[in-house]
């Protein structure tokens, strides 16, 4: 047996049934990331002591013959945006680079109180402000599909780590796109849940109304089991959701035949690379072969949400990130002469150029005599998107897009051009906007061999039903 | 140019960074270019949209409430503890680049 193979439930049953144990997970998993990650740079923390008590705690409830957690003995990892209490923290930024957080994201707490192992902390774009992991101040992440190319972002580390095998199943962030992309990238499943299903609490804050947590995972059931694990009302996030959440692993079981599938063609339009259009194509095609519907629905205002996203997003981002003032926590620059001095300069030398830009453009969207033209009009456009969307689901179950215009692209080819960066984000930031959920599945190779995602577009709490045609392709894939 | 040096220094003072002279010509044109990208929002007429500022005020709570009701969800009684205890005055300055044990220290406010 592979220790590094297993998914949730073949671990959990391996340590259940005393053919392994979650400890032998966990040094497996070391052993590996030991061996691999120089070379991809997934991992900024580690958090061995932690992970191993965790596990001999699993080891003794199978030794006593107890019922394990559902993720008991699972290796994961954590974007370095969640906080962990006692384990460094810093968001892929030199501004929080010797960040100790005194408490516990609650989407990290219910993993472990599930059995998870918190392997470490993975890398990321600072902030989550990128689109492929060259914005982190430590290293940029290589993709492990090939090592010459970016493995998306921001959450890049998370989804290097479980595409080489370094974790089971890993939990990143997504405010345009950041845990669907990398998952297209590095050929593993992302899930974006609906706004509000899961806390935020303890997530570093990039712009509040858009920013998600969800999982990396090698399989739709993983993703599942992982969603329905940290889900659900959260009394320290006024905006997590009250609605009841759903078994999903047994939301996988039901038949597909008969949903419908809508298809925008403004997800298939210039820009989109060939190879891709294709591979997507013969996923749809799939899917009518298991018994969907196809059916043409229009998302008119597409062109627009990338504007409309990068207005709000830096807006949101600005205002947040004006609590790193060198004070409580954080990079402090030195020599200061004066309170105001400490400010500019712990700022400026503590962030880097992406986050700084995003703030830039941010005040500037927010500031006296641009409010309207800019943020204002940003939001009602995110008005007109939503719509959209309103519009296409009363037709259809879902919608299903390429995830990425392209496959992983090289590094340094697009880190000197913020628009074209930007513009890897065209099909994912419109899920964002609208609160609704998302999910990247593998959906075949290029040519040269890099990973192709396919994304399925659900309604507002409707994972259920995405994870469902997700898993249904799978299988037949 | 929508941009010009004289806002980034503007902007730059509003948010608190300091930025060198390359950076601040950086900013200068990646802002343009952004902006010049972002202007195409101005095709829409939005005139009787009404702005979004987030998605749970539209979804996942009770539709056939209204106003402050359709949030009765986002309150919750005061709780003099609060949901979870305040961190010891300890873990509080942990972090600090500079405390005294009691306070947090920074650079002289007043100068007289």
């Amino acid at each position: 047996m592979d220790l590094t193979q297993l998914t949730i439930d073949s671990a959990r049953s391996s340590i259940q049934n005393r053919k392994t144990t979650a400890l032998a997970l966990a040094e497996a998993h070391y052993a590996h990331i030991q061996k691999e990650d120089e070379q991809i740079g997934a991992y900024l923390t580690l958090c061995k002591e932690r992970a191993l008590e965790l596990a001999d705690r699993i080891d003794r409830m199978a030794a006593e013959g107890k019922p394990l957690p559902p993720l008991a003995g699972v290796p994961v990892g954590i974007k370095d945006v969640m906080s962990t209490s006692g384990v460094r923290t810093t968001a892929g930024s030199k501004m929080l680079d010797n960040y100790i957080p005194p408490y516990d994201c609650t989407a990290v707490a219910r993993m472990e109180a599930a059995g998870a192992l918190v392997l470490g902390k993975t890398n990321c774009d600072e902030f989550a402000m990128g689109s492929s992991n060259e914005n982190s101040a430590f290293r940029p992440v290589r993709n492990p599909r090939d090592l010459t190319r970016v493995p998306g972002g921001s959450s890049g580390g998370s989804a290097a780590a479980v595409a080489a095998d370094m974790a089971v199943v890993a939990l990143g962030s997504d405010t345009g796109g950041s845990i669907r992309q990398p998952a297209s990238f590095c050929g593993v499943v992302g899930l974006m849940p609906t706004y509000g299903r899961v806390s935020r609490y303890g997530l570093i804050a990039f712009a509040s109304s858009l920013d998600h947590i969800g999982p990396l995972a090698k399989t739709v059931k993983d993703a599942a089991i992982v969603l329905r694990t940290i889900a659900g009302r959260d009394p320290m996030d006024s905006t997590s959701a009250t609605l009841p959440v759903p078994d999903y692993p047994s939301e996988l079981e039901k038949d597909v035949r008969g949903l419908r599938i809508g298809v925008a063609k403004e997800y298939f339009g210039d820009g989109l690379d060939d190879e891709v259009r294709h591979a997507v194509e013969s996923a749809i095609d799939k899917l009518k072969t298991l018994g969907c519907e196809v059916t043409p629905v229009s998302l008119p205002h597409t062109p627009y949400a990338i504007p409309t996203y990068y207005l709000i997003a830096t807006a949101e981002a600005s205002s947040n990130l004006a609590r790193y003032d060198g004070v409580r926590y954080g990079y402090r620059a030195a020599d200061v002469k004066s309170l105001s001095e400490m400010y500019r300069r712990s700022r400026d030398e503590g962030f880097g150029a992406e986050v700084k830009r995003r703030i830039m453009l941010g005040t500037y969207a927010l500031s006296a005599g641009y409010y309207d033209a800019y943020y204002l009009k940003a939001q009602k456009v995110r008005t007109l998107l939503t719509r959209d969307f309103e519009e296409a689901f009363r037709k259809v179950d879902a919608i299903v897009t390429p995830t990425s215009p392209t496959a992983a692209f090289r590094l340094g080819e697009k880190s000197n051009d913020p628009l074209a960066m930007y513009l890897a984000d065209i099909y994912t930031v419109t899920a964002d906007l609208a609160g609704i959920p998302g999910i990247s599945i593998p959906c075949g190779v290029t040519k040269n061999k890099l990973p192709i995602g396919l994304q399925i577009l659900g309604k507002h709490f409707d994972e259920a039903t995405i994870l469902r045609l997700a898993n249904a392709y799978e299988q037949a894939a | 140019m929508k941009v010009t040096e004289k806002d980034v220094n503007y902007v730059a003072d509003l948010a608190n960074l300091e930025l060198s002279g390359d950076e601040r010509v950086a900013m200068v044109r990646d802002l343009n270019s952004i902006l010049d990208y972002i202007d195409r929002l101005n095709e829409l007429d939005t005139s009787n949209i009404e702005p979004m500022a987030q998605v749970s005020d539209r979804y996942g709570v009770d539709e056939s409430k209204h106003g402050s009701e359709r949030f009765a969800y986002a309150n919750r009684e005061d709780v003099p503890e609060g949901l979870r205890k305040s961190l010891t005055q300890d873990a509080a300055l942990a972090n600090a680049p500079d405390a005294d044990g009691t306070f947090f220290r920074v650079p002289k406010v007043i100068e007289r």
